[in-house]
């Protein structure tokens, strides 16, 4: 068994990146995750690692020299929030259609406008689209465990896409927490060496990288895309199964609590779930069969097992800390996406909480199971969407 | 590091290899091909290159078909440098862990105008700033040429395109063009040049000066664009030439802060000479117009006299 620490998230997040080794970073500045590529720039230059570190001047030219170090032939991270995520928008679909695997840790923060530096998914929820595989994590440890698999997961042959491991800004980034830390000669292991596919740098086979695709065959490359993405589950799961046998720590495309007899489910993301766990507990205690889903794996959604985790249950609250305006959120969407395929429907409704950072309180998650238990009951829902922990 | 540079004898040169080869599909009598070609031309050592969106990029590598017998790159328009900087970091970093042969490879990012001293300029300026072993090459043809030829801050004075086109109250583009050598010269960084096609031993021999040089390095070279300048197909060479001889386009390099002039004109033509056969400038010629030639005129005029002056304080310093 490893080392057993109190860090915070960024900081278990740069010691996985530490125990990686990768071959090359490219970093920018930005808060909450400018803490974990400080840390890391100390593991650089105290020598502690071999990576090249190139300190960019934007969060566009940090994925674009991640894009290019990636394509030349290496193992490759950076870490970013909100902001910088968002200027890596265009990059970010690159980096993806070039299905190169670059790792990294998104420490989940709110977009501007109103400016605001603290936790919400906004950030994530916007990359959704882009190609790239996400999980979230609910904690340090985590975050810790998750980055070290992304490696695996996002260079795996079958694969070879980039991996997003997103953990809540302050609330996991900055949050000392204990952490169960694995041996280094484990991780080195465990992540294995890497291996290069069509790399720049063979001199003596020279590809050429980026070309332009029409109408001919741009959509067939994109059908390969969705294509490749179908087979990240599996992989994922044989990922986790040999990181437990290591560990002992059990990982899944989403975890349940206590939700195997519940008659009502809430399904929530990251931080927030543990909070939900503690409510559920009192609940259960009075006999309110009350359970949860918590995605870890957003990209690719995993529609069909969700579905069969929840068929059993009348009423879901799904919980989104991000929104779409003018839409539902964009968890919610997902879940009905997955309910689609059950022959009786739940009723569900979409709260949205936390956003900015907002305290999602013991209160707020015992309104939400109270509202479920009648609409349980009545099998009526009231208002779909609706905001909670609102100052009115 | 003293190596015998490649000679440049036209008769070797066309017996070599070509590293970026025909079978492109850039228009009849464009620039742009003919200076990748010459900047390949002019070394042996293994390239590794980059490439901003743009009218070379869309050209030269197309579904299965690519011109480039080298590795080469594109992923975005403003990042060519940004993505080099990160293949030769990749690169440094194989080979300080012994995981790759050192081979000397060099790096050469490439970009237009558009993507170097528009939307490129931040990325250029933070990998030159950071120190990278590579050299960027911006092919200058004065517009967006690829995407139908709009302004760009390399745009000459006065010039007709199709966002600052020649209008009965604004005639042709009212700005100076941004003197992006002097910017990068601005760096610090141990070389920038500018050179052109119709130049080919000056350039070449930069191009070598440039990859004995450890660091970040920058050229510039012009590239006629016979759509854009509104001139005939077979006219690449001699505009190129003329914008030399007009002192339009000054050959010159700056070394580790010393300015040189590398080609001075016999005769300095005036700039009328270089204008007229394109036909961008042609409203510039008409009778109401006639302040525009001699705006064009005294700043092509002051910067020339000031590059000489800056030219001779280095001849001056290297005397002493």
């Amino acid at each position: 068994m490893g080392k057993i620490v109190a860090v915070t998230g960024n900081e278990a997040c740069a010691e996985a990146l530490r125990q990686i080794n990768p071959d090359v970073c490219a970093a920018y500045p930005i808060t909450p995750a400018t803490d974990l590529m400080q840390r890391f720039s100390s593991f650089v230059n105290d020598g502690k690692v071999d990576t090249e570190l190139v300190l960019v001047e934007s969060e566009h030219s940090a994925m674009s020299a991640c894009i290019g170090a990636a394509a030349a032939g290496g193992r490759v991270g950076t870490a970013t929030s909100s902001q910088g995520l968002a200027l890596m928008w265009e990059m970010l679909y690159i980096a993806a259609g070039t299905r190169l695997p670059i790792i990294m840790p998104l420490v989940n923060r709110a977009l501007s406008a109103p400016l605001n530096i603290h936790g919400d998914h906004s950030d994530g929820m916007g990359a959704r689209d882009t190609g790239w595989i996400q999980f979230y994590s609910e904690n340090a440890q985590e975050a810790y465990d998750n980055t070290i698999q992304a490696f695996r997961i996002g260079e795996h042959l079958d694969i070879r896409l980039p991996v997003m491991v997103c953990m809540d800004g302050f609330i996991v980034s900055h949050s000392i927490e204990r952490v169960e830390y694995i041996e280094d000669a484990d991780v080195k292991n465990f992540v294995g060496k890497f291996e290069a596919v069509n790399p720049l740098l063979d001199l003596d086979n020279p590809k050429s990288y980026g070309p332009l695709i029409l109408t001919d065959l741009y959509h067939e490359y994109k059908r390969a895309q969705h294509e490749v993405m179908t087979k990240v589950p599996k992989v994922v799961l044989d990922v986790a199964a040999e990181f437990e046998k290591m560990t002992g720590r059990s990982y899944g495309l989403f975890e349940t609590y206590r939700l195997d007899d519940a008659e009502m489910a809430v399904v929530v993301m990251s931080s927030a779930a543990g909070t939900t766990k503690d409510i559920i507990d009192q609940y259960r205690d009075r006999g309110v069969k009350i359970g949860l889903l918590k995605p870890r794996m957003f990209r690719p959604f995993p529609y069909q097992e969700i579905a069969e985790a929840l068929q059993h249950v009348k009423a879901i609250a799904v919980l989104d800390r991000a929104d779409s305006f003018g839409g539902y959120g964009p968890l919610f969407s997902e879940i009905t996406g997955a309910v689609m395929s059950m022959n009786s429907k739940p009723a569900m409704i979409n709260k949205i909480f936390g956003l900015g950072g907002r305290d999602y309180l013991p209160e707020q998650a015992e309104h939400v199971i109270d509202e479920l238990i009648e609409i349980a009951k009545t099998g009526k829902v009231e208002t779909v969407k609706e905001y909670i922990g609102v100052r009115e | 590091m003293t190596t015998t540079a490649k000679p440049l004898g036209l008769k070797k040169l066309a017996l070599g290899e070509d590293r970026f080869s025909y079978g492109h599909r850039m228009c009849a009598g464009c620039g742009a091909p003919i200076v990748v070609k010459q900047v390949l031309m002019a070394t042996d050592y293994p390239i590794i290159a980059t490439n901003a969106t743009g009218c070379l990029e869309v050209s030269s590598c197309i579904q299965q078909f690519t011109a480039w017998k080298i590795p080469w790159m594109h992923s975005a328009f403003e990042n060519s440098a940004a993505t080099a900087s990160g293949i030769e970091a990749m690169y440094r970093s194989l080979v300080k862990q012994g995981k790759l042969e050192d081979r000397n490879v060099k790096f050469i990012a490439f970009g237009g105008d558009g993507g170097t001293y528009d939307i490129g300029f931040q990325s250029l300026s933070g990998a030159m700033e950071r120190g990278h072993d590579m050299m960027y090459i911006c092919y200058d043809n004065g517009a967006y040429m690829n995407t139908g030829i709009q302004r760009s801050s390399a745009t000459p004075f006065g010039a007709n395109t199709t966002t600052c086109p020649a209008g009965d109250v604004i005639p042709g583009k009212p700005q100076q063009r941004k003197d992006l050598t002097r910017i990068m010269a601005a760096h610090g960084i141990p070389y920038v040049a500018q050179a052109s096609p119709s130049y080919h031993t000056d350039l070449m021999k930069k191009v070598q000066k440039a990859f004995e040089i450890k660091g970040p390095k920058f050229m510039n070279i012009i590239a006629p664009c016979n759509r854009g300048w509104r001139s005939r197909t077979n006219d690449a060479i001699t505009l190129a030439k003329l914008a030399v001889e007009t002192c339009y386009w000054p050959l010159y390099e700056i070394e580790n802060g010393v300015t040189k002039v590398t080609v001075k004109p016999k005769e300095k033509k005036p700039l009328v000479d270089f204008l007229k056969p394109q036909g961008r400038f042609k409203h510039m010629f008409a009778p109401e117009n006639e302040d525009m030639l001699k705006q064009a005129q005294e700043y092509v005029d002051a910067q020339w006299d000031r590059l000489l002056k800056e030219s001779a304080a280095g001849e001056s310093e290297k005397a002493e």
